[in-house]
């Protein structure tokens, strides 16, 4: 058990280097570690690769820390949005890279990061776009594209409550990436509404088990 | 995947009739949904098929960001950021609802569990090709969301489209020109003109809409069969 209850973002996020990939949870705005993401921004990490299902909403969070020429690359699935302007500006001005992934490939390569598999066949996008250049293989009579894991340096997600062993709840949707990105990079960070006493949390509730966190810290909802 | 169990049933034309609405054609694929489906649609107007469903119906519907017995859209007090579906639109939890990550999310859908998948669609082919992610435009922003996982993992794939493009081109076509979702994975296509089944033999119509079959056949440039009534 080490995992470090920090006084605010600013402190979680601290050491992040340039040049990491960072996993960033989050389905829209539900999940989403807005206050990590903001102090990302303080801190000032660059040349980032950001792993994350959208590419930023707005001016704020993702967008602000694209807006600000820290990422190099994007991997994600559904970078456009009414309102992802900041991502297709950066875009259609050749300053940030795209990985598009299909977001159940997404999900399954960080899976894969996160429980040691080397790499795994799927049947998603094959024929497509998105497996040229992929190894394929016919199993069972139908094309597989081989698909290799995610792994991140960091990974910033979001959840309902932790205890003080880092055993994370979530709350409705806002699960989404969550559980997987935190099985999946070295260091892992997360943001919650509240931190509970060891003991707090029904263990046949917790999702995501505490082995996997680093530093948990909490941040009061705006009213 | 195809469903080669089931010969087409006889062509009924409604020729008494214009083109189906978008309701219309939302009400036209609730039929198809069996008693106790768990069902995925699609962002745009395959939601609205969840109108169109009648009580007791006993369809699940799931979301794929993590949920299955979505309810409808929630009103204003019962808004809950935490609580929205694919296209991130706030939504309401139904009794028996469950919450999943989005591993597990895809793993249901990847893994065929889900009865039926209800898509829009730019093109489909003859042979049962969808299109519906990118136009290839140079400028446009590439975005493929969970389209491709649907494509291929529902056990069966229903498309739901205008049979015709805004300019009067066929969206049913021979050989898809965008870039596509999956291969060879649509059962069914509902349109306001007409529906088609897609097998092993290419496009069968089942019904058509203020437009007579040999009409249609006319306007498509796809090979086209009909089942009659014997």
């Amino acid at each position: 058990m080490n995992v470090m209850t920090c006084g605010d973002p600013d402190e979680a996020v601290a050491g992040i280097e340039d040049g990491s990939t960072v996993l960033v949870g989050g389905f829209g705005t539900a999940g989403m570690p807005a206050d990590l993401i903001e102090a990302l921004v303080r801190q000032g990490a660059t040349g980032l690769t950001v792993v994350s299902n959208n590419a930023g909403n707005g001016d704020t969070g993702l967008a602000a820390l694209l807006d600000k020429g820290r990422v190099r690359r994007m991997v994600c699935s559904f970078p456009r949005q009414s309102d992802s302007w900041v991502f297709d500006r950066l875009y259609r001005e050749g300053r940030v890279e795209l990985e598009l992934v299909p977001q159940g490939t997404l999900a399954e390569r960080l899976r894969a990061a996160g429980a040691g598999i080397g790499a795994f066949y799927s049947p998603t996008g094959a024929g497509t776009l998105l497996a040229e250049g992929k190894e394929t293989r016919e199993i069972a009579g139908r094309t597989h594209v081989l698909e290799y894991p995610i792994k991140g340096d960091v990974a910033l997600i979001s959840a309902h409550r932790a205890d003080r062993m880092g055993n994370l709840v979530y709350r409705r949707t806002a699960r989404n990436f969550g559980p997987v990105m935190a099985t999946a990079a070295t260091t892992v960070v997360a943001q919650v509404r509240e931190i509970v006493d060891i003991g707090a949390l029904d263990p046949e509730a917790v999702v995501t088990p505490g082995i996997y966190i680093d530093r948990v810290v909490q941040v009061v909802p705006a009213a | 995947m195809t469903n080669p169990t089931s010969s087409p049933p006889p062509l009924v034309e409604h020729l008494d009739r214009g083109p189906l609405t978008e309701h219309e054609m939302a009400a036209r694929v609730a039929r198809d949904i069996p008693h106790g489906s768990y069902v995925n649609l699609g962002i745009g107007r395959p939601t609205l098929v969840a109108d169109h469903l009648p009580d007791g119906a006993g369809v699940v519907l799931h979301t794929e960001n993590g949920m299955l017995n979505m309810g409808p859209a929630a009103q204003d007090g019962q808004i809950d950021p935490d609580l929205i579906n694919a296209g991130k639109i706030p939504v309401t939890e139904l009794p028996g609802a469950a919450y999943f990550h989005h591993a597990d999310s895809f793993a249901m859908m990847r893994g065929g569990h889900l009865d039926i998948c209800v898509l829009g669609a730019f093109q489909v082919s003859a042979a049962g090709d969808l299109a519906n992610w990118h136009t290839g435009a140079p400028d446009a922003v590439p975005a493929v969301g969970g389209a491709m996982d649907l494509a291929i993992g529902a056990k069966r794939v229903f498309v739901m489209m205008t049979l015709f493009t805004k300019q009067g081109a066929p969206k049913l076509v021979p050989e898809c020109t965008y870039p596509l979702t999956g291969v060879g994975c649509v059962d069914r296509v509902y349109t306001d003109v007409a529906t088609f089944q897609i097998g092993p033999g290419g496009a069968t119509v089942l019904e058509t809409f203020g437009i007579p079959y040999d009409d249609l056949a006319h306007r498509l440039g796809v090979a086209l069969s009909r089942q009659d009534w014997t």
